[in-house]
């Protein structure tokens, strides 16, 4: 047997024995993928409307029909008391308040204008925002049904209005799952890869059964790819296990082929792996080595464009996403899965990663020292 | 030539302030096929130089060599024909002790049976638990195991690291049996202990305190050249007594050892006088009474 294969059947060995890891690469896949989609939703909903109306006309009373009847929000106050909305507010309650003045209905018959106010809520900025923009769509649209309704009798003006249908390319139910499942599964493949390996090399140093490998004559790349290989193969098999749950709880199936993905995934494991192992060079123990990974993996996450829009962020964060791993992860993710991508489409992206993955090897390599 | 040479050397650690002297200006020589023990408190610097010997470590300055190789230059070579057992227990404790023979036999391109003649008196003994996983082992199970797998791929010199610290009496009595076969099969052994009366065990010993070598020798030559006499005092109330004895003008110093309290008389002096009840009775001097008197005229 060659010395490698020596390693890695010692690797696995201890793999199998860890009923820790074992635990992990089934079971966190598993829950993460049943519980974050259906709860990272992107849609907004249950938003909480309390309406002071002061009009009490049939005209208000449409109006908030209309609201609830969508479905997005949920009227939890009605009265016509100001002070009681805003404690509605205060208390978090209420995420909006909608005030219908006075003379409502009365001031847009005869001066064909009234006025609407709309105090938004901005603790939860997400919430308060979209929810904002909803209800003046709302308004909006109610404004034009009932100008197009009182201007019917005079039929030979037909009123102005521009109407907007859209449709959603790649993704025709705008189902928000078909883009946030493929990146889930990026996320876990990243979060098993980097802690994994993060802390086995450390591992050794801990129990001191590094001493001993490192008088022996192993060679360093030798021990390096000892500790990669398992892990890149515990990898690959928790993406498949990642693709089983897309398919059969989502219904996704990827429009592109499989084998471009595992392609990718492949390049990229080596890259969070790498990183692991840079990390646990480093630490002297297993605590500081999870503190680490844990550091760079809150920021490649939440700067991976997965929770927010890279096309947002300020020109420095977008540097940063530009050499974040799971940026580029993700995006070809999507491509596959969402729009067919083949593997010639994302070469810009795989020799990117593929070039990653080299330096961070190769520092890897480097930086373990077999002497001090 | 074979055997282990060391040429002046010394290793500090850094510190916050200043650094710490772990090894100052090492010189010793040990000939091919000796068991030498190296002797000294913790802390005194034996772990600094077997990590410099067995190249996990490079020296401030000063050269080393290990069977005629160079510790910096060869260390490559070197790794192959060194076994280390380390102070603390440095095997996979989730393999079993067939895997982690096993392992250690094939990262040094040889297998068990090839030089099962090496570890056949140590392995019989634990060769019954060989599906057991190492982790669960008893300590003095544990060492037998180490010994087994530093030996497992036939090296020419073997680094024992405190191999009995912590290991109870009867064990510690086999494994220093063991090591004496060993011997006989022509591997150069250092071993460490901070236990003195093991060194008469050894073919010759090196008294180490703070980095600095203060004699080496064989025990006998080490005991005979302790040339003054000493005293082994016993009496009902001891604390009182040893009080008693550093007092006195006749005595160069006074120190517990066991149930006795140690006395070293200066020159030409002559037994103190003592009251009847306490037991005086004048003895060959141990490895512990010359290391602490080397440590005292080292001191200054």
């Amino acid at each position: 047997m060659s010395k490698l294969g020596v390693i890695l059947s010692k690797e696995f060995r201890q793999i199998i024995r860890n009923p820790a890891i074992i635990r992990l690469i089934f079971i966190m896949p598993v829950i993460q993928l049943l519980v974050l989609p259906n709860a990272a939703d992107y849609e907004i909903k249950n938003i909480n409307l309390q309406v002071t109306d002061h009009d009490h006309s049939a005209l208000s009373r449409r109006l908030i029909d209309n609201i609830s009847a969508t479905g997005y929000f949920k009227v939890i106050g009605y009265g016509s008391d100001r002070n009681q909305a805003m404690v509605a507010i205060e208390k978090d309650k209420a995420d909006l308040i909608l005030e219908i003045p006075h003379n409502f209905e009365r001031d847009l018959i005869r001066e064909e204008s009234a006025r609407l106010m709309l105090a938004v809520n901005a603790i939860n900025g997400v919430k308060a925002s979209l929810g904002g923009a909803y209800l003046n769509n709302l308004l909006r649209q109610f404004n034009g049904d009932i100008r197009t309704e009182w201007l019917q009798p005079d039929r030979l003006q037909k009123p102005f209005s521009i109407t907007t249908t859209f449709t959603n390319w790649f993704n025709p139910g705008m189902n928000y799952k078909y883009f946030m499942v493929p990146g889930i599964l990026v996320l876990l493949l990243t979060m098993v890869g980097m802690n994994l390996t993060a802390i086995n090399i450390v591992r050794e140093k801990e129990i001191g059964t590094i001493e001993q490998i490192n008088v022996s004559p192993i060679k360093k790349h030798h021990f390096i790819l000892g500790k990669l290989i398992p892990f890149w193969v515990l990898g690959l098999v928790v993406l498949t296990i990642g693709f089983l749950i897309a398919r059969l709880v989502y219904g996704i199936v990827p429009l592109g082929a499989y084998w471009t993905i595992y392609v990718f995934a492949a390049v990229y494991l080596l890259v969070i792996l790498g990183m692991g192992l840079l990390v646990s060079t480093f630490s002297a123990t297993q605590q500081q080595a999870m503190l680490v990974s844990f550091f760079i993996m809150m920021i490649f996450i939440l700067m991976g464009g997965l929770y927010t829009s890279i096309d947002s962020m300020p020109e420095w964060a977008k540097w940063i996403t530009r050499i974040n791993p799971v940026t580029y992860f993700i995006e070809v993710m999507r491509r596959v899965v969402l729009k067919g991508a083949n593997l010639g489409d994302v070469t810009k992206e795989l020799s990117i990663i593929l070039g990653y993955a080299l330096l961070v090897n190769g520092l890897a390599i480097l930086s373990y020292r077999k002497r001090s | 030539m074979n055997g282990i040479t060391i040429n002046n050397i010394s290793k500090s650690y850094p510190l916050k302030k200043g650094k710490q002297e772990a090894l100052k200006n090492i010189e010793l020589t040990i000939p091919e096929g000796e068991l030498f023990g190296l002797i000294g408190p913790d802390g005194a610097g034996k772990t600094t130089l077997f990590r410099i010997l067995t190249t996990l470590l490079l020296p401030d300055s000063g050269t080393a060599s290990v069977n005629g190789l160079d510790t910096t230059k060869d260390f490559m070579q070197i790794r192959k024909e060194v076994g280390y057992m380390p102070g603390r227990f440095s095997l996979y404790t989730d393999l079993t002790v067939e895997e982690n023979l096993n392992f250690f036999a094939n990262i040094f391109n040889t297998s068990v049976k090839e030089n099962y003649h090496l570890i056949k008196e140590v392995y019989k003994m634990i060769e019954p638990f060989k599906k057991v996983r190492a982790g669960k082992l008893s300590g003095g199970m544990k060492q037998k195991l180490a010994l087994s797998c530093a030996l497992i791929h036939k090296p020419k010199t073997l680094f024992l690291d405190e191999p009995t610290t912590g290991v109870d009496a009867v064990s510690r009595k086999e494994f220093w049996e063991l090591l004496r076969s060993l011997r006989a099969e022509g591997i150069t052994i250092m071993v460490s202990t901070p236990y003195m009366d093991e060194a008469s065990l050894c073919d010759r010993v090196g008294l180490i305190q703070q980095g600095s070598m203060m004699g080496v020798d064989t025990p006998q030559h080490l005991r005979n050249a302790f040339g003054k006499k000493l005293l082994s005092v016993k009496g009902p109330d001891m604390l009182q007594l040893l009080r008693q004895l550093q007092a006195m003008d006749t005595v160069e110093h006074a120190y517990p050892f066991g149930e006795y309290h140690h006395a070293v008389l200066k020159d030409a002096a002559f037994l103190p006088e003592l009251p009847a009840n306490i037991e005086v009775k004048e003895v060959e001097p141990d490895i512990e009474d010359c290391f602490i008197s080397l440590m005292r005229t080292h001191a200054g």
